[in-house]
């Protein structure tokens, strides 16, 4: 997985509340078998009009915010399904960090799969980051300081120790699981006992 | 959550299945029994090939194909992205030894709808899919939840996830469901409550005395769209309902076993005095038949209520987004919602697509003709189920009054097969999301609950079941 260390450049503003995983990536993309080459269909309903031509001004469709790596957008980012093309998709297009007052749980869990960074923010943060980002002001988030700073604001962000390491190291979970096998298996012995009807092929 | 004090439903499944615990509260949770279909699952297979890793515990996992499949004509998949996906499926299932229900078998049908019906879902279990309505299983005392395809790899290779505890919330509903009032309304209604983010970070355990008579099937309604209120998970406590549902299924402890299962299970239920970090009580009475009339699925209003106007909202966000929500639905404010016109219905999904919710259709629909400007779809949510449906005569009944009856899947609760809705359509839906374009682009989806969609199928407007009977 990719390491996440720091990261500048301008923000896209997306003010829209309940962003849900339809609107990331509609159903019509969930059919590959892979998990590169979605981010032509990030956004597709709002990015393209019903002949397939970019809408000119929805925000990522204009310069410079189609080159962003930022996203900051309105508060429950990411609800709805538990579909990874959705962060998949915001990867694909260059989108490595997104801005909210609070993302689906799932969601949020996703992105880390994936070296993305989702930070939550206050609501009045949020109000100036948004600003902060019409304006094309220059971001620049830190993961190591857990700092977002964005022209005159400064902002602290929490982040859970764990996830934190891992974004910082580019690990990936299995590995990480893998090396806990004989806990594993003394787990499934030990319950085997307890409840035997949960373990008919052991 | 404490090791000693009273522990909640929640905390005892979540206490039963660690494997082990870092300082930060990080948890590593054994999963009995994962769910797969072919849409969220064909990365994660690459990615076990790709590191030349093994699926752990093959007979812990179970597959279906739903949620692109065709309703009509199966036997050729025409899409051929669709097919390339299924058949991916059958391959991946038969290299790693994966039990899969594919098309042509009886068993095959929505996940959610399946588990159960299999005797798969049992209460104290944890369960994963890569499918957010997961919490569906939570209606059998399941801590059940959505997970995304790198989880489900994770799962496949591990049998186990990393997740941090949820936090516990009580949602109690007490008093008889009034006449007309279904748990979807109730749903609904808790939904229109709490919000879309109200659930954020919590499992949601469902408790009170409207609970306690209704069928598996009425529970597993309300744990399915937990999700929609942002819960990770729904939760009900099993109890001899749950128990006689489960008996006797292929996949239910054997009889060697179901005396010490049922033991278990009944020490499941959430000790008094528990602590739960959020509390909501409602009384039954407050309940309506709901629709939404919006695009998220907190945009509830009483069937018998109006289209709500804008100035309604309390932040300017908000009133933004209820305009937004009505220029995208094409709904004027202060409309009276039976004054709705619909074109289509839709009838299914893994929220309203078994049995009980077929019968209810049925005894609205029964000797009636749906409107003539309607079209109505009716898509079981398995094999089983149609067949059921069919040996009671409720397809005759559905055919004669104008419905399609067609064959299991997701269908057009997410239009990702040939099911969907055309720009502008509106549609009495049964499912759970009413999202911009989820039923097809530029459709528009009223969600309610089957008997209600029954009745406006008949009427071919949003109608109140109460005027009906
Ligand atoms: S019926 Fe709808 S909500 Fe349920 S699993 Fe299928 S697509 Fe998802």
């Amino acid at each position: 997985m990719d390491k996440f260390n720091t990261l500048k450049g301008i923000a896209a503003p997306l003010p829209i509340v309940n962003i849900d995983t339809d609107m990331i990536i509609p159903k019509q993309f969930l059919k590959t078998i892979k998990r590169t080459g979605l981010g032509v269909s990030l956004f597709y309903e709002m990015r393209y009009d019903n002949d397939g031509k970019l809408i000119k001004d929805f925000v990522l469709n204009t310069s410079p915010y189609d080159q962003s790596k930022i996203l900051v957008a309105g508060d429950n980012f990411g609800c709805g399904s538990s579909r990874e093309h959705a962060p998949w998709s915001l990867k694909d297009f260059g989108i490595k960090c997104v801005l909210s007052t609070s993302f689906a749980d799932i969601f949020y869990n996703n992105c880390f799969q994936n070296g993305i960074l989702p930070i939550v923010v206050t609501p009045e943060q949020l109000d100036q980051l948004m600003t902060a980002a019409s304006n094309q002001t220059e971001f620049h988030i830190d993961l190591p300081e857990q700092t977002i700073k964005a022209g005159n604001h400064s902002f602290n962000f929490e982040i859970e120790e764990f996830r934190k390491e891992r974004l910082l190291q580019g690990l990936d979970d299995i590995g990480i699981t893998l090396g806990y096998q004989d806990k594993i298996s003394n787990y499934e012995d030990e319950k085997q006992n307890q409840k035997p009807w949960l373990f008919k092929d052991k | 959550m404490s090791n000693n004090g009273p522990k909640t439903l929640f905390d005892k499944i979540w206490s039963d299945h660690l494997v082990g615990q870092r300082d930060d509260g990080t948890s590593l949770l054994y999963i009995d029994r994962h769910l797969v279909h072919e849409v969220t699952s064909p990365q994660a297979f690459e990615g076990l090939k790709l590191s030349n890793r093994k699926v752990r515990r093959p007979e812990a996992t179970f597959a279906t194909a739903d949620h692109n499949v065709p309703t009509i004509n199966r036997e050729n998949i025409s899409d051929e992205q669709s097919r390339i996906q299924v058949e991916t499926l059958a391959k991946n299932t038969k290299e790693h030894n994966i039990e899969y229900f594919e098309l042509t078998d009886r068993r095959q049908g929505i996940v959610h709808i399946i588990g159960p019906e299999q005797g798969i879902t049992q209460p104290g279990m944890t369960m994963v899919c890569g499918d957010s309505h997961t919490s569906t299983h939570g209606a059998f005392g399941a801590l059940a939840f959505g997970i995304g395809t790198s989880e489900v790899e994770h799962v496949l290779a591990t049998q186990t996830i990393v997740q941090k505890p949820a936090k516990n919330m009580r949602i109690a509903v007490n008093g008889k469901l009034p006449f007309g009032v279904t748990s979807k309304d109730l749903i609904l209604y808790i939904i229109g409550q709490i919000g879309t983010a109200g659930g954020n970070g919590h499992v949601i355990e469902y408790a009170g005395t409207s609970l306690k008579p209704l069928s598996m099937e009425s529970r597993m309604t309300i744990c399915n769209m937990s999700i929609e209120a942002g819960a990770r998970a729904g939760l009900i406590a099993p109890d001899q309902i749950t128990f006689d549902y489960i008996k006797g299924r292929p996949y239910a402890p054997s009889k060697d076993h179901w005396e010490k299962a049922i033991d278990y299970w009944s020490s499941l239920p959430s000790d008094q005095d528990a602590f739960y970090d959020n509390e909501l009580i409602i009384n039954s009475d407050e309940i309506d038949p709901m629709v939404t009339w919006g695009t998220s699925p907190e945009d509830v209003v009483a069937v018998s209520g109006f289209v709500p106007d804008p100035s309604s909202g309390k932040t300017e966000n908000k009133q933004k987004s209820i305009q937004r929500s009505l220029d995208y639905m094409g709904l004027k404010s202060g409309t009276k919602i039976t004054d709705i016109k619909l074109d289509k219905i839709f009838i299914g999904s893994c929220t309203n697509g078994r049995i009980e919710d077929l019968r209810n259709v049925a005894s609205i629909v029964k000797d009636k003709k749906i409107s003539s400007h309607i079209s109505g779809m009716i898509v079981p949510g398995s094999g089983l189920v149609k067949k059921q449906a069919e040996e009671e005569g409720l397809s005759k009944i559905f055919i004669d009054a104008g419905f399609e009856w067609r064959d299991a899947g997701c269908s057009m609760c997410l239009g990702m097969n040939p099911d969907q809705l055309k720009p502008g359509e509106r549609c009495a839906s049964t499912s759970n999301r009413n999202f911009e374009g989820r039923q097809g682009r530029g459709g528009r989806t009223h969600l309610m609950s089957p008997e209600l969609a029954a009745a406006s199928a008949i009427k071919g407007n949003i109608s109140d079941i109460r005027d009906f009977i």
